[in-house]
């Protein structure tokens, strides 16, 4: 036989669930082993950043990779990985278009830091040190990795040929892929167009949802605790934002059909651009204030209010997806207040 | 820079009413600023946030999305719907640092030229202290534009 194809995952700014969801394929990963060599897998065995610098160009058949583009090694490893591999998957919804750390985008770098290691109920910091790229210590000069100012998707780094969204991707999703990967290998299938989104239905999350539907007129929209939804009725409909309607299916609507409303992590429906912009039109789309016989005054004030109860709509509508929006990112200042 | 900053906008005029009041405007000989570059769409009803960020990131420094007085529209209610929409898109733009300026929402109806070239003069001038919206250049891109030092107090030496 052959030499084995070679399977690599690698994290950047991520959460490590994308790794967990991997291994929820059961027993499933044993074929995956039986198939694939591991080439390079920090998460479960010991590989060094040099041993993959010792491969050959392509070396690698399929690399995962999970995380969006936070810091210098984050980059550094995409472009190495790029080049050492065939096939490159922005696996989950960090790689595809940043998920939640880029929700960091809607700040500063240097209000992350003052938060993270400065101003912290559970930060200890009196002289105020923030990370530096480089420090001279006496036995040398100690290095780490440069913090962006924006985090990017994958694909704004480096060229990617298929993305596998879901935060995490759903156990079920993830092995259709490695079937449609290892037939190809193995038995020469069709693989899908380069760039094609893999893993996920082309109806909307509210398609794939049971919950009951009918008419929504919202007067007031609630966060999570501050109501208990009733069971088997649209969520959007009782007042809780649910992505549903701005959201590709694939996920089997899991969170809706427990009470919580979708958050969006399947990224935008095919053909749209910016999943904001389009959660943003469904729910004022849903407002139930204002109506034609009103004065502008009068309306401008009822539909306020009704606005006034959505407490985030940027990261809100754009959770998941605020690397990949159109705007990418806040313009902010050092404080991370509006430029 | 001895020119002045002529800002440019993306107007979304309705069929029936804004698109016409700029008509009446052309044929009246109305002299108001150049800036605006029309775009006749159906309803403001059917602009898609979509198109305003797009236009934003694109290069346009403001968009004005103009419709039918409420009460007016052809299809009853979609200038309503503009007016959720917009409400709702002003504070999401606020938290995006983009300023209440760049977007406005005008009603001008099929006989209201004079206000439309106003509204279009008032704009061009408050858009002008704003400067260039440039999103590629000054936002996306800051990254490498931010100079270490402004930013990262450099840790002493131990």
């Amino acid at each position: 036989m052959t030499e084995k194809p070679k399977l690599a995952m690698y994290w950047s700014a991520s959460c490590g669930g994308c790794e967990i969801a991997v291994l929820n394929i059961h027993e499933k990963i044993l074929t995956v082993d039986e198939v694939f060599d591991i080439a390079f897998f920090p998460c479960i065995a010991d590989f060094k950043t040099k041993d993959v610098e010792a491969y050959p160009d392509d070396h690698i058949t399929v690399c995962l990779w999970n995380g969006a583009i936070r810091n210098s090694e984050g980059e550094e490893m995409a472009h190495l990985l790029r080049k050492k591999s065939q096939f490159m998957v922005a696996f989950g919804s960090c790689a595809y278009e940043g998920c939640i750390p880029a929700l960091s985008n809607l700040t500063s770098k240097e209000a992350t830091f003052d938060t993270v290691y400065k101003n912290n109920p559970s930060i200890d910091n009196p002289e105020g040190f923030i990370p530096t790229t480089s420090v001279q210590v006496p036995e040398g000069e100690l290095t780490i990795p440069e913090f962006y100012h924006t985090v990017k998707s994958l694909d704004q780094v480096v060229d990617v040929d298929y993305y596998l969204p879901g935060c995490p991707p759903e156990p079920h999703q993830i092995w259709a892929v490695l079937q449609v990967i290892v037939g190809a290998l193995l038995e020469g299938a069709p693989l899908p167009p380069k760039g094609s989104i893999v893993g996920v239905s082309d109806v909307a999350v509210c398609e794939e949802c049971d919950l009951e539907k009918g008419e929504k007129v919202i007067s007031r929209f609630y966060r999570p605790y501050e109501i208990v939804p009733e069971a088997g009725v649209c969520l959007l409909e009782q007042g809780i934002v649910c992505m549903g309607p701005a959201t590709r299916g694939g996920c089997g609507a899991l969170c809706p059909e427990v009470g919580i409303g979708c958050r969006g992590c399947y990224g935008p429906m095919p053909g749209v651009e910016d999943q904001g912009g389009k959660m943003l039109s469904a729910i004022a789309s849903v407002i139930g204030a204002g109506d034609e016989t009103m004065e502008d005054d009068e309306l401008e004030r009822e539909i306020q209010a009704v606005v006034d109860t959505i407490a985030d709509p940027a990261g809100t509508f754009y959770r998941f997806s605020m690397a990949h929006s159109l705007l990418q990112r806040a313009n902010v200042n050092g404080k991370g207040e509006a430029a | 820079m001895s020119e002045t900053y002529e800002p440019v906008i993306v107007g979304f005029l309705c069929n029936w009413c804004s698109y016409r009041a700029a008509d009446l405007a052309g044929t009246a000989r109305i002299k108001y600023a150049p800036n605006m570059r029309s775009i006749r769409v159906m309803c403001s009803g059917r602009v898609e946030p979509q198109f305003i960020l797009k236009a934003l990131r694109n290069g346009a420094d403001g968009v004005m999305i103009a419709g039918c007085h409420p009460g007016e529209c052809h299809y009853v209610n979609g200038n309503i719907k503009a007016k959720r929409r917009f409400v709702l898109l002003k504070k999401m733009l606020d938290q995006l640092g983009i300023e209440e300026e760049r977007v406005q929402l005008l009603w001008a109806s099929a006989s209201e030229g004079i206000k439309l070239a106003e509204k279009v003069n008032e704009m061009t001038e408050a858009l002008r202290p704003l400067g260039p919206l440039n999103w590629d250049e000054k936002v996306i891109n800051r990254n490498n534009g931010y100079k270490a030092a402004e930013v990262l107090p450099v840790l002493e030496e131990a």
